[in-house]
This record gives C-alpha cells, sequence and structure tokens, in this order.
C-alpha cells in the first residue's frame, strides 16, 4: 500500500507535465490565415510579445528583438505609449499555402486613437497558419557628429524688485491671415492660418466664439492640438476649431481671438518634409503622404504632421492632422500619411505640410 | 480829534483781530515747508501732540519741543500738528531726485522708423515723492557701436515725456534717462524689416542637394534676424518637398532630395527668392 501513494503521485506528475506540453504546443497553432492575424494582435494587446511571436512565420526572417520593436514601438515614439485596443481582419485573397489579409487596428493613446491599417501575407506551415511580418528595415545613421548651430531665445522677465516703470517685453505680434468657416457631419468648424509677424516666438492659441442673429454666445472653443502652438518668426500655422452640434446656419458671426506669449524656444530640429502628394489608401480613400525627414542630429520622439489644404483661389479649404507612431532617427525618412476626405479632395488645389514635433530629452 | 480817536479804534480792533486769527491758527510755531525725510522740530509744545499727514499718524508726548523723525516725513504732503487747542500745518516737500521711474516703449521696434519710440520719466525723489518742480532730464537711444541719439526735456509735473527715431543699425538699442545723478536703462529691440531680397545656390551633397542662402538682409542692409522661416520648396515629378529651414548666422541651409529636372524655390513671408532648374533636361 505505502507503494501506491508514490506511483500515483508520478503517474500524475507525468500526466499534467504532458497535459501542460500540450497546452503550450497548440498556443501557437492557427488554423485560420486571419486566425493566425487575431491571436498574433491578441497576445500583443496584452503586450505578451513573446508569445505573439509565435504566430511569426521564421521564412518572414524577423527576429524576436526586432519584432518587438515593431509591435511595441522604440526611441520613445507614440506607440511606446500606446495600447491596442481593437483588430479587426478581412482576408483579401487565399489558397492552400499562403493568404493575404487586412489587419486594421486602433491603438489608444494620449492623443486619442490611431489607426493602422496593415496587409499581411500569412503563410501555410504545415497547416498551421504564421504571419509573415516583414519589418522594415531602418537605414541606421553611421556614428558621427552632426554639427548643429544650436539657436534659442531666453527671456529675461521683471524681477520683484525692479521699478514699475521696468515692464516686461511685449508679447509677440501674431495675425490671423485667413479664416473659414464650414459645416461638416453636423459641426461648425472654423479654420485658418495664424503667422507670428514678430521677430520672436511665440506661443500662440486661437479662440473663436459663435454668436447668433439674436447676439448671444452659441459655442465657445479654443484651438487644441490642430496648431502648431510654437511659432517661430514669420512662421505659420493651421488651426482648426470644431464646434460639435451647431449647425452653420445658427451662426451669424464668428469672433477670433489670437493670443500669444513670449516663450523661450529653440530653433531646432529642422524637419523636412518630403514627395508629398495626395494618394489612396488601401482602402481607396484619399490621403495625403510623403516622407518625413529630421535634419537635425537628435531624435524626434513624437512627430505631428499637420496639413493645409487650399482651393483655387487660396482659401483654406481643410486642415486635417495625425500623429507618426514612429520616432525620427537624424537623416532617416518616416513615411506619413494623413487622412482626408473625398469631397474635400476633390476640391483640393494646393496644400502645406508642417510638422510640429516632441522630443523627450531636448529643452523646449 | 475824533478822526484820531477812530483811526485808534480801527488799529486797536485791527491788532484784535489779528490776535484771534493767530490764536484760530493755533499759536504753533510751525515752518511753511520741511524737506522729505529730514528731522523737523517744532518748539512751543506742550502736553499730548497729534501728528497727521499722507502717509502717518500718531500722538506724543511733548515737553516744549516737538521733535518729528525723518522716518515719518517721507511721504510729501499737507501735515497737520494738533496741541492742544493749538494746531498749525506744513508742507513736506521732494528731496532732491534720488528715481526716475522710466516706462519705454514698444520693446520691439523696425529699424530706421520715425517717431516710434517713446519714453516717459517720472522724476522722483529718494522717498518715490513726485517732484513737480520743472527738472532736467537727459534721454539717450543708441545701438552699440552708433552714436547716441540725445535730447533733453524738463519734466512738467514731475513727467518728462520724449518720441524718437529708431536707428538705422539693428540690435539692442540702450535707452536711458538721467535726471541729475539718477540714471535709468532700458532695452529696445531694433529689427530688421523683411528681407529685401533673397538669393539662394544649390549645389549636390551627400544625401541630396544642399541649397544654401547668401545672407539675407532688409533693405538697409540690416541682417534678419536669426530664426525667421525660410521655406525651401522643390517640385518634381514625384511631387513637392518643403523644408522650413531657420536663419542662423545670417543665412539659411536646407537640404532637398537629388531629383534631376526638379525646381527649386525660396521664400520667407511674402518675400520670393529666385528659382533653379536643377540639372535634367
Amino acid at each position: 500500500m505505502y507503494r501506491v501513494i508514490p506511483i500515483a503521485i508520478a503517474i500524475l506528475t507525468v500526466v499534467l507535465v504532458a497535459a501542460g506540453t500540450v497546452h503550450t504546443g497548440g498556443e501557437g497553432a492557427a488554423k485560420s490565415p486571419d486566425g493566425a492575424v487575431r491571436a498574433l494582435y491578441e497576445h500583443a494587446k496584452g503586450r505578451d510579445f513573446k508569445s505573439a511571436y509565435q504566430y511569426v512565420s521564421p521564412s518572414s526572417n524577423t527576429d524576436e528583438q526586432a519584432f518587438v520593436r515593431d509591435m511595441g514601438g522604440r526611441d520613445g515614439s507614440l506607440r511606446t505609449y500606446s495600447n491596442l485596443q481593437s483588430v479587426d481582419t478581412r482576408i483579401l485573397n487565399q489558397n492552400d499555402n499562403a493568404a493575404m489579409v487586412r489587419a486594421t487596428t486602433e491603438w489608444s493613446t494620449a492623443v486619442g486613437a490611431v489607426y493602422d491599417t496593415r496587409d499581411l501575407k500569412v503563410v501555410n506551415d504545415n497547416g498551421t497558419w504564421k504571419v509573415d511580418w516583414a519589418v522594415e528595415k531602418q537605414t541606421k545613421v553611421p556614428p558621427q557628429v552632426i554639427p548643429v548651430n544650436y539657436l534659442r531665445w531666453d527671456i529675461v522677465t521683471r524681477g520683484s524688485d525692479d521699478d514699475w516703470g521696468a515692464q516686461n517685453v511685449e508679447a509677440p505680434r501674431v495675425r490671423i491671415v485667413s479664416m473659414n468657416a464650414i459645416e461638416r457631419d453636423g459641426a461648425t468648424i472654423v479654420m485658418g492660418e495664424i503667422e507670428n509677424e514678430d521677430t520672436v516666438p511665440a506661443f500662440v492659441a486661437v479662440n473663436a466664439t459663435l454668436v447668433d442673429k439674436n447676439s448671444n454666445v452659441i459655442g465657445e472653443e479654443s484651438s487644441f492640438d490642430k496648431i502648431s502652438h510654437t511659432l517661430l518668426p514669420k512662421e505659420i500655422s493651421p488651426f482648426r476649431i470644431d464646434f460639435p452640434k451647431v449647425k452653420l446656419a445658427a451662426v451669424k458671426s464668428v469672433r477670433m481671438q489670437p493670443n500669444s506669449m513670449l516663450v523661450p524656444a529653440s530653433a531646432d530640429p529642422v524637419i523636412g518634409v518630403l514627395h508629398e502628394h495626395v494618394d489612396k489608401d488601401p482602402r481607396g480613400r484619399p490621403v495625403l503622404k510623403g516622407e518625413l525627414i529630421n535634419q537635425s542630429g537628435a531624435t524626434v520622439n513624437i512627430p505631428h504632421v499637420l496639413a493645409t489644404y487650399y482651393d483655387g483661389s487660396g482659401k483654406v479649404v481643410w486642415v486635417s492632422d495625425g500623429y507618426i507612431d514612429q520616432a525620427l532617427q537624424p537623416q532617416t525618412p518616416v513615411p506619413f500619411s494623413v487622412g482626408l476626405q473625398q469631397d474635400v479632395a476633390s476640391n483640393v488645389h494646393n496644400y502645406r505640410v508642417t510638422v510640429n514635433e516632441y522630443s523627450l530629452d531636448r529643452p523646449q | 480829534m475824533i478822526r484820531n480817536f477812530l483811526i485808534a479804534i480801527l488799529v486797536v480792533a485791527g491788532c484784535w483781530f489779528a490776535a484771534t486769527a493767530a490764536h484760530a491758527q493755533g499759536g504753533l510755531q510751525v515752518p511753511k515747508t520741511a524737506p522729505a525725510g529730514q528731522e523737523l522740530r517744532i518748539s512751543g509744545v506742550n502736553g499730548t501732540a497729534y501728528v497727521f499727514g499722507p502717509a502717518t499718524a500718531f500722538k506724543t508726548k511733548v515737553d516744549g519741543e516737538l521733535v518729528i523723525t525723518g522716518d515719518k516725513l517721507r511721504a510729501a504732503g499737507r501735515y497737520t500738528v494738533v496741541a492742544g487747542e493749538s494746531s498749525g500745518t506744513f508742507f513736506v516737500v521732494p528731496d532732491a531726485v534720488g528715481n526716475v521711474a522710466f516706462l519705454a516703449r514698444p520693446s520691439r521696434v523696425p529699424a530706421a522708423k520715425p517717431n516710434v519710440i517713446s519714453g516717459t520719466a517720472f522724476v522722483l525723489d529718494k522717498y518715490n515723492n513726485l517732484i513737480m518742480q520743472p527738472t532736467p532730464v537727459k534721454f539717450d537711444l543708441a545701438v552699440p557701436g552708433t552714436p547716441a541719439e540725445t535730447r533733453s526735456e524738463t519734466s512738467k509735473y514731475g513727467v518728462a515725456y520724449v518720441r524718437m527715431d529708431s536707428g538705422k543699425k539693428s540690435g539692442a538699442a540702450q535707452f536711458v534717462a538721467q535726471s541729475g545723478d539718477t540714471q535709468v536703462r532700458r532695452v529696445v529691440q531694433q529689427t530688421a524689416s523683411d528681407p529685401c531680397n533673397i538669393r539662394m545656390k544649390a549645389e549636390p551633397s551627400k544625401n541630396g542637394i544642399l541649397v544654401t542662402t547668401d545672407p539675407i538682409k532688409d533693405c538697409a542692409g540690416n541682417a534678419v534676424p536669426d530664426g525667421t522661416i525660410v521655406t525651401f520648396t522643390e517640385v518634381d515629378l514625384s511631387g513637392r518637398s518643403t523644408v522650413d529651414s531657420r536663419i542662423k548666422k545670417g543665412f539659411a541651409q536646407a537640404e532637398l532630395p537629388n531629383t534631376p529636372g526638379a525646381d527649386l524655390t525660396v521664400a520667407s513671408g511674402v518675400v520670393i527668392g529666385n528659382e533653379i532648374h536643377w540639372g535634367g533636361k
């Protein structure tokens, strides 16, 4: 009898180990192409990138570290501060050996939802579908010194022991150079451009007040992130202010108030916008595409693209923006695309792209 | 005889009236004026005395001579002394110039503009009493390295005012108001105007085309401030590339993609520079 218990325990241990092994082996197995994509993203959602990597096909030649950097972000980019919220998959085509699956993901970030659409090749690996996850090879900038003539404005402000005649330096002179109000999707949208006409940097904000025919205020909003808040001398930024659920017909006049403040600022980094053109995204919707290149020597962690669209008469007809979830390494082009409505696209004759930047290490 | 009698009565009545008036005045021997911040002695005061003025009020026991210390007489204005049934008033007048409150406007101004800089000087003594007497005030405005523009004004009711032209040279102009030995300095930034013209040149570089402007100046020859945005644009078949460069050390520079047949342009604000057709056929 005293032998029975150890034998039973040994058998139980073997059974449990076997069960555990079987479960682990089954985690990487996907029986359908979109199931593989879905499973990969589901693990990424829980930030379990190691398990997610098990759905990556060895034929994609992507090592685990590269996959984790691609999925979870790197260099303090917006993706590193994001969480995957949802994933939607659709099989574009499929045969016995391979399939093409479109994955549309929604990432929640501090600056709102960021959507990403990716067409993924999924291969059949002995009955198990795995994702061919191609990581875009990023050009590595060789070690070097990039000379930057660092230009910066600092401000001496009035001290508490100064006499009352010693006033602070005046606020920068800014001007709204164009303005347009439209109605879209049941909201009144006020947009335009503001210029820093002064010779010092300005922190700007634009407030708009909607007034109805009885001179009652029916809405008051300010530009939030659809504006470049820090403007260098002679710099122009678009702005857009949305008034949800306000019909344009109810608005008799719009009171605009540009506010400016003198702030210490830096003239760097310089970000170039290359090969801008209006194109179609994988779903056939118009987008403004191009590449950003950081011409300075320090990493820009979160680039923010602002696009201004003009009609044939030069009037601003739309302002859109988008955050890029990839950091800008020095001298390395990074693609961007900003959404554009079909009806606006047909009316656009010209456009201008400006870039806001947020850097972790650089003092503003 | 009657006439002399009447005259005598009138003289006596006049003396009586003067004596009554003097009694009503208080009978205290107070000076008409006293300098701010200096001790004042009033004799012939006995008992409890009350002193009040623009920034002080106190009572004190006095035995023969009332001493008001200088720290109680710093604010200029009318002071009253009451002792028993007697009273008297005196005025504390401002001391010599000890301070100038100077308002200079604006803090930034385009170079070479007439009557754009204003200076207002309030002449005060060391206790910040406004000196109402006409006082000479000298205003100097100069960018380092250039001769100063000087103007002398006399204050009226404590205020001297001047309007001056901005200098031809850009830079931080030192605007000084001086009265007596006291001077106050303010800085008025004289800035260049918009660029007069922009010329750029292009050359191949490691990563594309390096476009560089000549030194950018306004029409008076002043360098346009560093940090001013200069936009370089390249238009080719693949679209448009733009770089918002900043003027640094007088010129702007950027790198654009090397695409044969591209058109390169440069602009800053409303000023457009030259155009370059890059390579191609």
